[in-house]
């Protein structure tokens, strides 16, 4: 593989910065129509009620209120992001199952006024009985979230692979733990909105939104509306990390408020609402039995999970899959049973967060593999590095994995961390913990059944040659794929990345793409975009070839300048080659279409996990421990990933810190807490426990040498696979520091605290 | 203290001047109007974010008077008279500041909605301390929440502003 490119592994500036850094960058909700009217959503006050009379005629007659809608005025089409499971309407007609649940909503001239018009709508509920701990949500007598969904089983999974029974009779030595994490949620900083608005038949939505694609497809077939006739237009986003993923009341309500007035619409959650829509991580009680032999070597795994899914399906089919399908990644073993009940509760919807289902079963299994090697007086990085996966190895669930460097991260993570050094000679209340992880470079197929490609792209080169547009319907949410994008088609193109512009993403202007999730982007839309500007490259080089007159062989074409390879001199400008073309030829334009390959298995279930690759990541962590308080300080965190080949080294690392970050978080601090009405208690940055610039440790962060030989110059994902080890890192290191094991999460000061306290009553019990 | 005009139903607005970035704006706005809206929604400047309006996430960051606040706990009234610099006053005439340069070339900026808030913040830190240490950088944007970047290339992107090094080896 030739090292020689001029744009691609180069840490070019962010496209966007300029207009991020100036405040001059618009989000959906610094978007003002003429004309444009304010659109609140009216939530349910209880978690499980069926609703007996909604009287909006106050409402109505209140000044400046234009529309106030309820169930009867819209859609009744049930919907939802996973098409097994569309369980959601637009408002509820009968009950209301969690406190926030969608009730009516209403269009007013300002934001005050929609305040004033939602107190005055009058709802009558009936409370229910509502199912708040998702541990006894299957039980005898409970009551029922969606009366067709019988024990409020939403999704149950039993997958076996090889022989785990005989594997786990034979192995050496067995072990069972059990582990429980908790509801955490996105908190992307820029809360969500959307504008709606109408031309005739046609609907036009500015959304903060992952994937505009799918936007476009759920809204059109709410609807009953041709895809064409759907616009989604997505400004810039300022995060999502999973939580703007799928289409909520406001594109929906929006969209009725704005043809009921004929006005645009602009609707928005404030901070509590987002919390209450939710679509964060689920909850989850995790046990793991694990059989090794005297070496450590992992012989079968079994993992028995129950994940407490709220009141929704949105994503939650696939993040059950998810959890079980990714556990056999980062370590070779042939025997594995996975089963998982993902149930209702009357709590708000779980779905896909960073990481999506993996994070958690890795706390768990890291944890659990910790245990396992003290049992056997194993080193941790050892165990790790006896199961390590080799590339060109297939898990026991059917995925093939290419590249994989998981035994280097490891390697390398020991050695940067100073692992052995620090594991003989750390004093007790300071420890040192390890942790893998491994995540998906996009899904193997799409959300809804569709044979159409995962992404596509177009670039047009101006009509002078001094700029070329690449139209994509990809999505920068932060993680830089614009950039990254633009990098590649100017590689690609034997462009300069100076002179690129992007358009992303407008369902009307850019082609299809599935949008920003199970981190696909630098992968498949990377992909598409290189055939679009190879395909540029070869008209701009056929153009030369009869310039220059020289065969199309003996050109090339890099950093703007066209070339040939054997005479000296012999060179024209991209430029000026691109405005021949266009006098010649008409526009000079390239596209690209990216479709995976058939991946998986047959059994139930198979597609889930299905990846063209796999990153691969090591992370060590070294906490200090007050032994009075259980207060836990992070001393520093080292992470090694193999992510193939870096596009954008400062962007990829800015992927690792963030990602590490959200899982320190999630790790320690981060919960969203119920009373017990299930109404949230800390819908709130700051008592949610947000971590601060004060609370972050030193990171390093490392890539190794890698290359992926299906990828488009080898890349691999990078957003979401280090959020996957910190959890059971962290879990790791406070074992080491203390010798107390914390199973469940978050792994708080006081559970901390706790833990030691019954570790002195214990050792002061057995001394007596 | 300001006039008030008081409308047919009782309500009164009050008659305030902002300077904002420089720009005297004489605007009528109601007593609990905040700061953030009012520049957002009433001056069109809507580089000032809004995240929680509780003041928890610091998006929403303005310098009054040289000092940054969270503009969602500042009545617009209570800014009447006052100097304040948003992030749309932080670059003159097209040339970006230190802080912004820096940001940009050590990929500081993700989503971009906690920027202008980071910015401001570690603006007002530099004029009132040109040379701060790392836990200064870290204590004086640590009212600015970032979800993207676990505030790793921020704190580097002050420093090296503040060491006049706003363009990182790597580059
Ligand atoms: S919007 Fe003001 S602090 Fe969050
Ligand atoms: S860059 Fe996204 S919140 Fe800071």
């Amino acid at each position: 593989m030739s090292a020689n490119y001029n744009v691609i592994g180069r840490s070019v500036p962010r496209i966007d910065g300029p207009e991020k850094v100036t405040g001059a960058a618009k989000y959906t909700g610094d978007l003002k129509f003429p004309n444009m009217l304010f659109g609140k959503i009216l939530t349910s006050p209880h978690a499980h009620a069926r609703i007996i009379s909604i009287d909006t005629s106050e409402a109505e007659k209140l000044p400046g209120v234009k529309a106030v809608i309820t169930h009867k005025d819209v859609p009744t089409l049930k919907y939802g992001l996973s098409p097994a499971r569309w369980d959601e309407n637009i408002f509820c007609s009968d009950k209301v199952r969690f406190v926030g649940d969608k009730v009516a909503a209403v269009a007013c001239l300002d934001e005050d006024t929609c305040y004033k018009a939602l107190k005055l709508i009058k709802v009558e509920f009936e409370e229910l009985p509502a199912v708040l701990d998702f541990l006894h949500a299957m039980d005898e007598g409970q009551p029922l979230v969606h009366e067709e969904y019988e024990r409020n089983i939403n999704t149950e999974i039993h997958q076996e692979f090889g022989d785990v029974e005989k594997a786990l009779a034979e192995a050496h030595h067995v072990r069972s733990d059990t582990f429980v994490g908790q509801r955490t949620y996105q908190s992307p900083i820029e809360p969500h909105s959307a504008i709606s608005m109408w031309e005739g038949e046609k609907l036009t939505i500015y959304s903060s939104t992952q994937s505009p694609h799918y936007f476009q497809h759920y809204i059109a077939r709410e609807f009953g509306m041709p895809m064409g006739d759907v616009r989604i237009i997505k400004p810039y986003l300022g995060g999502g990390f999973g939580g703007k993923l799928e289409p909520t009341g406001l594109e929906f309500a929006g969209a009725v408020l704005a043809k009921l007035t004929g006005r645009p619409v602009r609707t928005f959650y404030d901070r509590a609402e987002m919390f209450a829509h939710n679509r964060g991580r689920h909850a989850q009680h995790m046990e793991i039995t694990t059989g090794v032999d005297k070496d450590g070597k992992i012989l079968a795994v079994k993992a028995n999970f129950i994940m407490d899914g709220g009141a929704y399906t949105s994503l939650g089919i696939a993040s059950a899959y998810y959890a079980g399908a990714l556990l056999p990644m980062t370590y070779e073993f042939d025997n594995y049973q996975f089963d998982m009940f993902r149930v209702y509760t009357n709590l708000p919807a779980c779905g896909a967060q960073r990481g999506h289902g993996a994070p958690q079963p890795k706390y768990a299994f890291e944890s659990h593999l910790d245990n396992v090697a003290a049992d056997l007086g194993i080193d941790p990085m050892d165990i790790r590095i006896i199961n390590a996966r080799r590339p060109d190895t297939v898990t026991p669930n059917d995925f093939k994995v290419n590249s994989c460097k998981m035994r280097e991260c490891l390697e390398r993570a020991r050695v940067i961390s100073d692992w052995d050094e620090k594991k003989k000679n750390l004093p007790h209340g300071r420890g040192i913990g390890v942790a893998t992880g491994s995540f998906v470079t996009g899904a193997g197929y799409p959300i809804y059944r569709t044979d159409l490609p995962h992404a596509a792209a177009f670039i047009k080169v101006h009509e002078d040659g001094t700029a070329a547009t690449l139209y994509t319907g990809s999505v920068d949410l932060g993680q830089g794929s614009d950039t990254v994008l633009c990098q590649m088609a100017a590689e690609a193109m034997g462009y300069r990345y100076e002179q690129m512009k992007i358009v992303a993403a407008d369902t009307e202007i850019t082609p299809l793409d599935f949008g920003a999730y199970a981190s696909r982007q630098t992968y498949m839309s990377g992909a598409a975009v290189k055939q679009a500007g190879e395909e540029v490259r070869k008209q701009v080089l056929d153009m030369a070839s009869s310039m220059l007159n020289l065969p199309v062989d003996d050109l090339d074409c890099e950093d703007g300048i066209v070339f040939s390879k054997s005479r000296e001199g012999k060179s024209l400008t991209f430029q000026e080659v691109a405005r021949k073309h266009f006098v010649l030829k008409g526009p000079l334009l390239g596209k690209g279409a990216y479709t995976p390959p058939k991946l998986g298995g047959s059994f139930k279930g198979a597609a889930v996990g299905t990846s063209p690759a796999y990153s691969f990541g090591a992370q060590v962590g070294e906490v200090s421990i007050d032994k009075e308080t259980g207060e836990i300080t992070v001393v520093g965190i080292w992470d090694v990933h193999d992510c193939g080949k870096v596009i954008n080294p400062r962007l990829l690392h800015g992927q690792v810190h963030g990602a590490l970050y959200m899982g320190m978080g999630e790790s320690v601090w981060e919960e969203v807490l119920f009373d017990d009405k299930g109404r949230i208690k800390n819908a709130e940055l700051a008592n949610y426990r947000v971590l601060t610039a004060m609370d972050m440790p030193p990171i390093q962060s490392e890539v190794v040498d890698s290359y992926e030989p299906s990828g488009p110059w080898g890349v691999k994902e990078i957003g979401e696979g280090a959020t996957n080890p910190t959890l059971g890192m962290f879990s790791n290191a406070i074992f080491d520091a203390m010798g107390v094991r914390v199973n469940s999460l978050p792994l708080t000061y006081e559970k901390v605290w706790r833990a030691l306290k019954e570790k002195r009553e214990r050792e002061a019990a057995e001394k007596a | 203290m300001s006039q008030v005009l008081t409308d047919k139903d009782g309500v009164k607005r009050y008659l305030i001047t902002l300077n904002v970035n420089g720009d005297a704006h004489t605007i009528l706005v109601k007593g609990n109007a905040i700061l953030t809206n009012v520049l957002r929604d009433q001056l069109d400047l809507t580089g000032t974010k809004k995240g929680c309006e509780l003041g928890d996430c610091g998006s929403c960051t303005v310098l009054l008077d040289g000092k940054p606040v969270d503009s969602c706990l500042v009545l617009a009234v209570e800014a009447d008279g006052r100097e304040i610099t948003t992030i749309e006053g932080v670059s003159a005439n097209g040339a970006l500041d230190a802080i912004q340069e820096s940001m940009i070339n050590h990929a500081a900026v993700q989503c971009g909605y906690c920027t202008p808030g980071m910015v401001l913040s570690a603006k007002a830190l530099l004029t009132r301390n040109p040379h701060p240490t790392e836990p200064e950088v870290r204590e004086a944007i640590a009212g600015n929440l970032c979800r993207c970047t676990g505030y790793v290339h921020i704190v580097e992107a002050v420093l090296a502003a503040s060491q006049g090094r706003v363009t990182p080896d790597d580059h």
